[in-house]
């Protein structure tokens, strides 16, 4: 059949094997893929009785565990879209997501309810949806066991619904960092993330056997590769939730138990697993495909990793999240030559994407030659939630074709494809997550006892990327260096939170009066290498 | 316990709060739960206190309740301390 619809997946294996497991959690948990079919199925059905559907979008804020796959499948069968919250990020930074791309309504645990958005907006939903069963205190709150419950198990929309235009309707929105302070939501349709998908099955040739990881947190893109890859091939998929993400002992002991085949994860991630999650006691021999992105990964953790698990074919994964996970990919080959010191590059484009190296003026560069990569093709964004002007500064036509500028600094050489080379503007990589510098300013000129701000970026060997804070405070007003640090994780994500927090008397200015970076990067090495 | 405490307050303040007085990082100070280091930052002081102090942190050592502030870490180091010795001594 062709699939128009990501739940088109479920609903397939379902049927051809309703009782292979689909999901498992880190709780021990799990789901057949008859079950996930049926909760999905009646959870959509609670929605839609809602007036939930086609045009609308669902907040999602849960732990990772198997009821967020059940969530996701739920609303994606309502006809609506999922808009996936970090369930530990700072409830304001939340709040401002949900309200930006007006969900209809929300599916979240208890303890993260204050990120329903104020006022009108709040009170107009048509239904949240709580995990844990204790009693609601907030009218409008239905508790998940009842939403599942649903007497109406029909499936409120029909899939195969030719009406049902794939091209426009929307899987999810994933909010990025913006450089205005205000996060933006990179919309994606069904028909972006199938062209993803069915190019996968294609690619790394998955089967109902396969055990796959899924590491990312469902706001991070990358998770659409673990999720719906192996829900379309009757896999198993691993839940990794946050905290035993971040614990390399256990999260070794974790592959080795579950023998996972398919691993997919940042660099860091494996860095921290081959330094403190003692791999050469684990039998890991299950796994069979590596697949990293979303920074550099040092050649030498690398080699120790092919020597570690020589059974992997590993892949240098590459894609902004506007362009559905992955639009680049290089294989790493079998063996690491010895002598190779420079880290593997991010390869050629998957076959439905069209590739571009531009100057800052949209002329090509010759072959070689360093240049913004422009990537084109059925899984490129119809754009940002509500966002004309960043739309019309990122998506452009050429020639009759759509094309988004990555902002990424690439050349290319016909032997090894894209060499990733850094970026001209203010956007940082830091484990893989995006960070607008300017978000972390916004959030710092909240502070009352701030006067200016000025957030700057350094490549750091051991750390990836150093962040660092220069700020002038009013008079008299200095906070300690221990309050900046609360403040920051009260406002934003762990990873955006400053390394460094620098006081300084006045930011040194341009000659027209515009705080200059540049002499900052200068105070930065400076105050590094003390 | 105090020379404890201060080799780890020293670190801390090395690694992820350069500049900062050292007053202001108290022994019940916390470090995971207010954001003052990450989850990653607290693998690394993990990792230094195991090498500094010649012990072993297994999974519960390192868990934030635990590991949350500079007082709480010094006394599992203790009780590791003393358990190893004790340990060895009876070898």
């Amino acid at each position: 059949m062709t699939v128009r619809h990501l739940a088109h997946y479920l609903q397939e294996s379902a049927r051809r094997d309703p009782k292979a497991v689909a999901v498992v959690d880190a709780g021990g948990a799990q789901l057949t893929y008859g079950e996930l079919e049926a909760r999905s199925g009646a959870l959509a059905a609670f929605l839609g009785a809602r007036g939930v559907g086609r045009g609308d979008r669902v907040g999602i804020v849960l732990p990772k565990d198997v009821r967020a796959v059940v969530a996701i499948f739920g609303v994606l069968k309502s006809g609506a879209a999922y808009v996936p919250v970090d369930a530990t990020a700072p409830a304001e930074r939340g709040r401002r997501i949900l309200t930006d791309c007006e969900i209809g309504a929300l599916i979240a645990d208890r303890g993260s309810l204050d990120m329903v958005p104020e006022g009108d907006a709040g009170a107009r939903l048509a239904a949240i949806v709580v995990t844990d069963d204790e009693p609601a205190d907030r009218p409008n709150v239905t508790e998940w066991s009842q939403a599942l419950n649903s007497t109406n198990l029909a499936n409120p929309t029909n899939l195969t619904d030719p009406t049902n235009p794939s091209e426009t309707s929307l899987a999810y929105i994933l909010y990025t960092s913006g450089s205005t302070g205000m996060p933006k939501g990179v919309t994606i349709t069904h028909a972006n993330a199938i062209t993803f998908i069915d190019w996968c099955s294609d690619a790394f040739a998955p089967t109902a056997a396969d055990r796959f990881s899924s590491h990312p947190p469902f706001h991070f893109d990358p998770s659409i590769f673990d999720l719906f890859l192996s829900i379309k091939h009757g896999a198993t998929v691993y839940l990794i939730p946050d905290d035993l993400g971040k614990n390399p002992k256990e999260l070794a002991r974790f592959l080795a138990q579950h023998r996972l085949t398919i691993w997919t994860s940042t660099p860091s991630t494996l860095i921290l697993m081959l330094q403190f999650g003692e791999l050469a006691v684990h039998n890991c021999s299950s796994v069979r495909q590596v697949g990293f992105g979303g920074e550099v990964f040092p050649i030498k953790h690398l080699r120790t990793l092919q020597r570690l698990w020589p059974g992997a074919v590993l892949y240098n994964m590459y894609g902004p999240t506007e362009t559905t996970t992955m639009c680049t990919v290089g294989r790493v080959p079998d063996v690491i030559p010895d002598d190779r010191t420079e880290p593997y590059p991010i390869g050629f484009p998957c076959s439905y994407c069209g590739a571009l190296v531009l100057d800052d003026d949209g002329g090509e560069v010759a072959n070689g030659e360093e240049g913004l990569l422009h990537v084109s093709g059925p899984s490129v964004s119809p754009g940002y939630w509500k966002r004309p002007e960043e739309n019309a500064r990122a998506f452009h036509v050429r020639d009759g074709v759509r094309w988004y500028n990555t902002g990424d600094v690439v050349r290319w050489n016909d032997a090894e494809g894209f060499t990733y080379a850094g970026r001209r503007d203010r956007m940082v990589k830091r484990r893989g997550f995006r960070i607008e510098l300017g978000e972390i300013e916004r959030a710092l000129y909240q502070h009352p006892a701030i006067e200016e701000a000025a957030v700057l970026s350094m490549a750091d060997v051991e750390m990836g990327v150093t962040i660092a804070a220069f700020l002038h405070c009013r008079a008299a007003e200095t906070p300690s260096i221990i309050e900046m640090k609360v403040y920051c994780a009260s406002k934003l994500p762990t990873y955006m939170s400053p390394d460094r927090f620098v006081f300084t008397e006045r930011l040194p200015r341009t000659s027209t009066d515009k705080i200059d970076y540049q002499a900052l990067a200068g105070q930065f090495q400076a105050v590094s290498a003390r | 316990m105090e020379d404890i405490k201060e080799t780890i307050r020293q670190f801390i303040l090395k690694t992820y709060l350069p500049g900062e007085s050292p007053d202001n990082l108290r022994d019940d100070t916390p470090l995971l739960t207010s954001g003052i280091i990450d989850s990653l930052g607290g693998l690394t002081v993990a990792s230094f206190v195991e090498r500094q102090f010649g012990i072993e942190l297994d999974v519960q050592d390192t868990a934030a309740e635990r590991f949350n502030r500079i007082q709480d870490i010094a006394a599992t180091v203790e009780r590791k301390t003393a358990a190893k010795l004790q340990g060895d001594a009876a070898r």
